[in-house]
């Protein structure tokens, strides 16, 4: 087994030699095909991963997919076969916007891609901004790194709970110096319920979501040669224009992909909105994941539950390939 | 290089803001918790009227919070070390063969990361419920469902850290312990494992921060007995009378041992990240 995996690599490498055109007579030698060189060892230690991602991801979103096909209701969690069949009824449902289930879903959706933009887009700058403010070495860097740090390691419920009680109306923080200290308010505002709880939700969204751009942004910025900075320098180059010109431009494939994650992630964020609410958000924060989790749990409509979650999956996939689809077009722009 | 004076201000009032904006909840947590009732009760005040140590006692009686932070540690421990162990054998298996399906396996893994939770909550939960009936084991409301549930929420990310980090360990090294006669698993061990130990500590932080803090599924799969923290939390806050010092308390006592572990292994995760996702 090992002496064969050996000669297998060994093989691999004279091959991409040969290919290149140095002396053809290896290349004669009869090919074994991989798989059977190395056995079935990669398929061995894949398993575990396989299997676990079958049972809790795969094999769940086909049964999602089923259950958005029939009249799923509580009656039928332990005999989910029995469930009646009703083809694209729990859809219809859904998507259609002059009754109140389609209507309200619209509206969550709606506030979803509000809340998303503005959460994904200040957590990123803050997170480029304090990465790129850091870069050079200072006393108090390694401090500040992990200060900013903090609200990343905080687990979720602990500090969305802590801005819970600081956007209390008459108790919190926030009031306190809106209101007593700066005099900006007439009164104490209420921000965990009416139009104000979108802000305080993308407000908590930033502070947990940042310091994740900043982590990510802070290892991308190690793979900057620093020779081109130096030769920047050496050209004349101001601090503000290597920033603009190396910094930013070399960040961007890791802009690409963290931008990505921190949408897929706020877009379907869950545990904020749920522990700074409750079970039922404000209609002006009803982010799309609470809205699915109170129509399937709280109302105990499993079949349109699963059609919302299907249709939200939908567009996350075909945003996900647009989105892929065009950064990859611009990767291949910017190498011409 | 000397930078010139408006980066320097731009540096002052970025830092500030960023560290005051980190730092808020901190010292709201902080000060609240060692606050009598009434002073929590009325309006907030920067500077505590009298402190107290008092609601770092009671929050243990309010809740049975020692049962919950039992739980979670036991949760997210085991999710943790699962989870470390199957990546890195995936991980293996992906950067040092060739074989059919392993594109297939790692776009299928990376994608699983986009799945809104809330749309596999719903049948977990009934194929837990089901294997129930029909076995006996029960998954539905044990730590069990749980640990296996969460060990997949961190192994994608972990398993396309742990390639990119073993992609960066010469190959030469672990084929070198083949020639000497290790099998793979050897090899595995005793030469790619020591030499990723950072990528390795990164992934295990991942995993058990993703663990530690996840509410929706605990909240939904658990019940009184294997509750975690993240449900039993909201015990001090879902009550008619909410005893804001002591979920401070609670909360405080919490995050300590996270905040702590954490800050102490985040060069790890850097230098996990730099090597192996962000490339």
């Amino acid at each position: 087994m090992t002496a064969t995996v050996t000669t297998d690599s060994l093989t691999e490498k004279s091959d991409r030699v040969t290919s290149r055109g140095n002396g053809g007579a290896r290349r004669r030698l009869p090919r074994i095909p991989d798989r059977i060189r190395q056995g079935g060892l990669p398929y061995l230690l894949l398993l575990p991963a396989v299997l676990l991602e079958l049972l809790v991801h795969v094999i769940p979103m086909v049964i999602g997919i089923v259950m958005s096909f029939r009249q799923f209701t509580q009656f039928y969690i332990n005999n989910w076969g029995g469930a009646p069949w009703s083809g694209f009824d729990n859809y219809k449902i859904a998507v259609d916007v002059n009754a109140p289930i389609g209507e309200a879903l619209l509206h969550s959706f709606f506030v979803t891609c509000v809340f998303t933009f503005f959460a994904v887009g200040l957590a990123w700058l803050f997170g480029v901004a304090a990465a790129i403010m850091l870069q050079e070495n200072f006393r108090g860097r390694g401090i500040l790194r992990a200060i900013f740090l903090v609200p990343y390691a905080l687990p979720v419920y602990a500090a969305v709970i802590t801005w819970a009680f600081m956007f209390q109306r008459d108790n919190g923080l926030i009031n306190h110096v809106l209101h007593d200290q700066l005099g900006l308010t007439d009164q104490p505002s209420f921000w965990l319920i009416g139009d104000n709880s979108i802000y305080a939700l993308i407000i908590v969204s930033v502070w947990k979501g940042w310091p994740f751009a900043f982590l990510i942004v802070m290892a991308g910025l190690q793979n900057i040669p620093r020779e081109l900075y130096e030769a920047a320098s050496i050209d004349g180059a101001g601090i503000w224009q290597q920033i603009r010109k190396i910094t930013l431009p070399s960040l961007r494939p890791v802009n690409q992909v963290l931008v990505l994650v921190l949408f897929l992630w706020t877009f379907n964020d869950f545990n904020t909105p749920y522990v700074l609410f409750g079970k039922a958000a404000p209609e002006n924060a009803d982010l799309i994941s609470i809205h699915i989790y109170q129509s399937s749990f709280v109302t105990w409509n499993f079949g349109t539950g699963s059609a919302m979650s299907v249709l939200l999956l939908l567009f996350l996939l075909v945003v996900t390939a647009v989105y892929l689809l065009i950064t990859s077009r611009g990767r291949k722009g910017a190498d011409a | 290089m000397a930078a010139p004076q408006s980066f320097l201000w731009a540096r002052r009032f970025v830092l500030a803001f960023l560290t005051a904006f980190a730092l808020l909840p901190v010292y709201v947590m902080v000060s609240s918790s060692l606050k009598p009732l009434q002073d929590v009760s009325g309006k907030f005040h920067w500077i505590p009227s009298g402190l107290t140590v008092k609601p770092y006692f009671d929050i243990w009686d309010t809740v049975p919070l020692a049962r919950y932070f039992v739980n979670s540690l036991i949760v997210a421990g085991a999710a943790t070390v699962l989870s470390v162990i199957i990546a890195v054998f995936s991980a293996y298996a992906v950067s040092r063969y060739k074989f059919r399906g392993k594109r297939v396996f790692t776009v299928t893994v990376l994608s699983t990361q986009m799945f809104p939770g809330i749309l596999f909550l719903l049948p977990l939960f009934l194929i837990f419920v089901n294997i129930g009936n029909s076995t006996g084991v029960a998954l539905y409301g044990s730590r069990g469902g749980l640990i296996l549930t969460y060990l997949t929420f961190s192994l994608p990310f972990s398993i396309w850290m742990l390639i990119g980090y073993f992609d960066s360990i010469p190959r030469d090294l672990d084929e070198a312990a083949l020639v000497d006669g290790c099998g793979p698993i050897r090899a595995l061990f005793k030469v790619v494992v020591p030499a990723a130990v950072p990528g390795i500590v990164a992934v295990a932080v991942y995993a058990f921060m993703t663990a530690w803090g996840e509410v929706l599924f605990a909240s939904v799969m658990t019940n009184d007995t294997t509750r975690t923290l993240a449900v039993g939390l909201q015990g001090y806050a879902t009550q008619n009378d909410v005893y804001w010092n002591q979920v401070m308390a609670a909360s405080l006592v919490v995050s300590v041992p996270i905040v702590a572990g954490f800050l102490l292994l985040q060069r790890y995760l850097v230098a996990g990240l730099t090597a192996g996702a962000v490339k």
